[in-house]
C-alpha cells in the first residue's frame, strides 16, 4: 500500500529498519531471556538521530511529528517491541513538556533527550489507580519554593532507567481529578527511589518498575503548566501517543506475519511447502489485510494528530484498539502457523505473541478506548465524524 | 587531528566478470558497496576527530559513480571528500592508484594520519596503503587493531600478527591500514543523510593534482595481468563400500598411506 510519505519520512523509515535488522534482531532473544535494558541499542538509535525524530528543530531536533514516530516505532516494534516501546515512552515524557512546558523548562530538557543523552518518562499508573485514572494519591503538597511529592508510581515504562520524570501528583486533594498537577523530576532527586523491577509476560527487555516518592522537594519551576492541569495534560497526552503504540501493534504483526510467511514456505509437510495448503494460505492472506487495514488507519490518525486537529480522542482511541486487536490476532495466528516450533522460544513467533498482549492493555485498555470511542458516538448520534 | 580516509568502491556481488581485453574487472551495471574493510577505516577516522578534534576528509579514485560511496561516506560523519576521477586513470594497478592517492593527499596538504584498509574486496592485494606511505616518505604500520595514544605527534598503536598483537609508536604524519577488529562502525544519522543528500563531491582531475599521465592508467601499470581463471574443481572423494569395519578398515588404511595419521 502506498502512503505517501514524504523524502524525509522515508528515510527515517528506512534507517530504522536497517537499525532493527542490524543491531535488534541479533539480540533480541538474547535480551527478552535476560530481560536487560537495551542501552547498547539506545545509544545507535542516539547516534542515528532517532530521538531528534519528535522534537523541533529549535531544541536540536528534526522537527517530525506523530507519524514521524509511528514509522520509526512500527520499524522497531517489527523487530522487537521491547526496544520500541523503550524509545517511544520517551516522547510520552515529554509530549507534556513540548505541549505545556515555557520555554525555559523546554531549553532545559529538550536538548539533551533530542541528542539521546536523557532518556524520559511518564508517571501516571498507581496500585489503586489504572484505568480510573483519577484515583491516584500521590499528593505534591506546596511549601516555600516548590512541591514536596509523597507516593508511589507503578508499572512505569523506562522507570530507573530515565533521567526525566513527568509525573502526575495531586496538588489539591479535594479536588478530585481537578486537582491534579504535572511535575518534572530528574532522577536522583532526594527522596525519589525506584521500587521493583517488574517480571513481564512480554516486552521483556524493556523497564518497568515502581517510582517511590518520600518528601521529594521538586523546585517550584518543575510544575508543567500551572496547578490543578495535570489531568488535562494527561488526557490530551494519551490522544496523541496512542497511535503510537498502534504503530507498536502493527510493528510486531507484520514482524509476525513475515515470520509466518518464511516458515510457510520451508516447511514441508505431506511432501509440499505448507503455504500450498489453502488452509494456511487463508490464514495468511487475513493476517496480511489485517496488518494493512491496521496500518492505513494508524497512520490516518497519526496524520489528524499533526494536522493539529483539537480533538483527535476517538480516532486516535480507534487506531490504538484495533491495531492492538490485529496484532494480538495475527502473533497468535502466526504462533499458529509454526505449529510446534512456533511455541518454541527458538522461533520469535511466540515472543512476538507476548509481546502483542500488552498493546492491548497500557494507555488505556481496549475496553476503557472503546468507551472513549462510544462516547463520541453517543454525541454525535452515531453520525460519521 | 586532521584524518584522510582512503575509499574505494568495491562491486557488491561475487557474481563479477572480467573483461577480456584488459583482464580487468568489469564495474558497469554492477551494484556497488563500499569496500567493507574501508568503512572501518572510515569510523576510526570519525572516531579520532570525536576524541581529538579536526577533521576527517574521505578520498576515493574512482569512477563517476563513486560519488554516491562519498555521500555515504558523508551521512556517517566525514566532513570533506574529494572523488579523484579522470578517463586517464582507468586500469590503473595499485602503484598507480597510490600514486594518485599520494597526489591527493599532498593536495590535502595539512594531514595528521591516512587511514586505509587493509585491503579491497576486489583486488585483495593490501599495497596501496604501503604504497602511499612509500611516495609520501612518511611511517606505514598495517592492520592495526587499536590506537591506543595520541600525543605531541606521535601515535601508539596495536597491530595483529598472527599470534597476538604489537605495540608500535610512531611519528605522525603516517599511514595505517586497519583490520576489522578496530570497531564497530556506525550506521549513518538522519542528519548525516540530510547533509549527504545535499552535498555535492568535488571532482578532482589528474592535471589539477599534477599527475604525470604517463604513470597512471593501464598503459602506466607496471601490473600487467596475463589471465584471468577460476581453479579448476576437481573431485578426488573416495567412498568405501563394504561393513562398517572394512569401510573403517579400508579408511584407516588409506589415511595411513597419506600419512596424515
Amino acid at each position: 500500500m502506498e502512503y505517501f510519505l514524504t523524502e524525509d519520512q522515508k528515510t527515517m523509515q528506512n534507517l530504522a529498519r536497517r537499525i532493527a535488522e542490524e543491531r535488534i534482531l541479533p539480540v533480541r532473544a538474547e535480551l527478552d531471556e535476560k530481560e536487560e535494558f537495551p542501552w547498547e541499542i539506545i545509544k545507535d538509535l542516539a547516534d542515528s538521530d532517532m530521538f531528534r525524530v519528535f522534537i523541533p528543530e529549535q531544541y536540536d531536533g528534526l522537527g517530525g511529528g506523530c507519524l514521524d514516530l509511528c514509522l520509526v516505532v512500527e520499524e522497531l516494534s517489527r523487530a522487537c517491541s521491547a526496544v520500541a516501546v523503550s524509545y517511544a515512552a520517551v516522547d510520552l515524557g515529554i509530549i507534556p513538556l513540548l505541549d505545556y512546558g515555557t520555554e525555559e523548562q523546554k531549553q532545559k530538557y529538550l536538548p539533551d533527550v533530542a541528542a539521546g543523552k536523557r532518556l524520559a518518562a511518564f508517571a501516571l499508573t498507581e496500585p489503586t489507580a489504572g484505568s480510573d485514572a483519577s484515583a491516584i494519591r500521590t499528593t505534591a503538597e506546596k511549601v516555600a519554593g516548590g512541591y514536596v511529592l509523597n507516593g508511589t508510581k507503578q508499572f512505569i515504562t523506562n522507570g530507573g532507567e530515565a533521567e526525566i520524570y513527568t509525573v502526575i501528583a495531586l496538588t489539591d486533594r479535594t479536588k478530585g481529578a481537578r486537582g491534579a498537577s504535572a511535575l518534572i523530576v530528574e532522577k536522583d532527586t532526594p527522596g525519589f527511589s525506584f521500587g521493583k523491577k517488574e517480571k513481564k509476560m512480554g516486552i521483556r527487555a524493556s523497564a518497568t518498575r515502581e517510582l517511590i516518592f518520600q518528601n521529594c522537594l521538586v523546585p517550584e519551576e518543575n510544575i508543567i503548566a500551572r496547578e490543578g492541569m495535570g489531568f488535562i495534560i494527561a488526557m490530551k497526552l494519551f490522544d496523541k501517543s496512542r497511535p503510537g503504540i498502534g504503530a507498536q501493534a502493527i510493528g510486531v504483526a507484520q514482524g509476525a506475519l513475515e515470520a509466518a510467511v518464511d516458515y510457510a514456505r520451508e516447511r514441508i509437510q505431506f511432501g509440499h511447502p505448507i503455504i500450498s495448503l489453502q488452509a494456511v494460505q487463508h490464514m495468511l492472506a487475513d493476517m496480511a489485510t489485517q496488518v494493512e487495514a491496521a496500518r492505513a488507519l494508524v497512520y490516518a490518525a497519526a496524520r489528524m494528530v499533526d494536522s493539529g486537529a483539537r480533538n483527535v480522542s476517538e480516532e486516535s482511541a480507534m487506531a490504538k484498539v484495533f491495531a492492538s486487536d490485529v496484532a494480538m490476532k495475527v502473533t497468535t495466528d502466526a504462533v499458529q502457523i509454526l505449529g510446534g516450533a512456533g511455541y518454541m522460544r527458538d522461533y520469535p513467533a511466540e515472543k512476538m505473541m507476548r509481546d502483542a498482549k500488552i498493546t492491548q492493555i497500557y494507555e488505556g485498555t481496549n475496553q476503557v478506548l472503546r468507551n472513549v470511542i462510544a462516547l463520541e458516538l453517543r454525541k454525535r448520534k452515531g453520525k460519521r465524524a | 587531528m586532521n584524518v584522510i580516509v582512503c575509499l574505494k568502491q568495491v562491486p557488491g556481488t561475487t557474481k563479477v566478470t572480467i573483461d577480456p581485453q584488459t583482464n580487468t574487472l568489469v564495474r558497469q551495471g554492477i551494484e556497488s558497496i563500499t569496500n567493507p574493510f574501508d568503512t572501518y577505516a572510515l569510523e576510526e577516522g570519525v572516531r579520532l576527530r570525536e576524541r581529538y578534534g579536526g577533521k576527517v576528509t574521505a578520498i576515493s579514485m574512482g569512477p563517476p559513480q563513486a560519488d554516491t560511496m562519498l555521500k555515504d561516506a558523508i551521512s556517517v560523519g566525514a566532513d570533506d571528500t574529494a572523488l579523484i576521477c579522470d578517463s586517464a586513470l582507468a586500469g590503473s594497478d595499485t602503484w598507480a592508484t597510490a600514486y594518485v592517492l599520494a597526489r591527493a593527499a599532498g593536495e590535502i596538504n595539512e594531514y595528521d594520519l591516512i587511514i586505509c584498509g587493509r585491503q579491497t574486496l576486489d583486488g585483495d592485494t593490501g599495497q596501496v596503503g604501503p604504497e602511499m606511505a612509500e611516495m609520501l616518505g612518511i611511517p606505514f604500520i598495517a592492520y592495526v587493531s587499536k590506537i591506543e595514544e595520541i600525543e605531541n605527534g606521535r601515535m601508539q598503536v596495536q597491530r595483529m600478527v598472527e599470534d597476538g598483537y604489537e605495540t608500535i609508536e610512531t611519528t605522525l604524519p603516517a599511514v595505517i591500514t586497519v583490520v576489522k577488529e578496530i570497531n564497530v562502525p556506525r550506521l549513518p544519522s538522519l542528519r548525516g543523510l540530510a547533509r549527504a543528500r545535499s552535498a555535492s563531491i568535488p571532482v578532482w582531475k589528474a592535471e589539477e593534482l599534477g599527475i604525470d599521465k604517463n604513470m597512471v592508467g593501464l598503459s602506466g601499470s607496471a601490473t600487467r595481468v596475463i589471465r584471468i581463471f577460476y581453479p579448476q574443481r576437481v573431485s578426488q572423494a573416495q567412498i568405501f563400500e563394504g561393513s562398517m569395519e572394512d569401510k573403517v578398515d579400508s579408511l584407516v588404511e588409506k589415511l595411513r598411506e597419506a600419512k596424515l595419521i
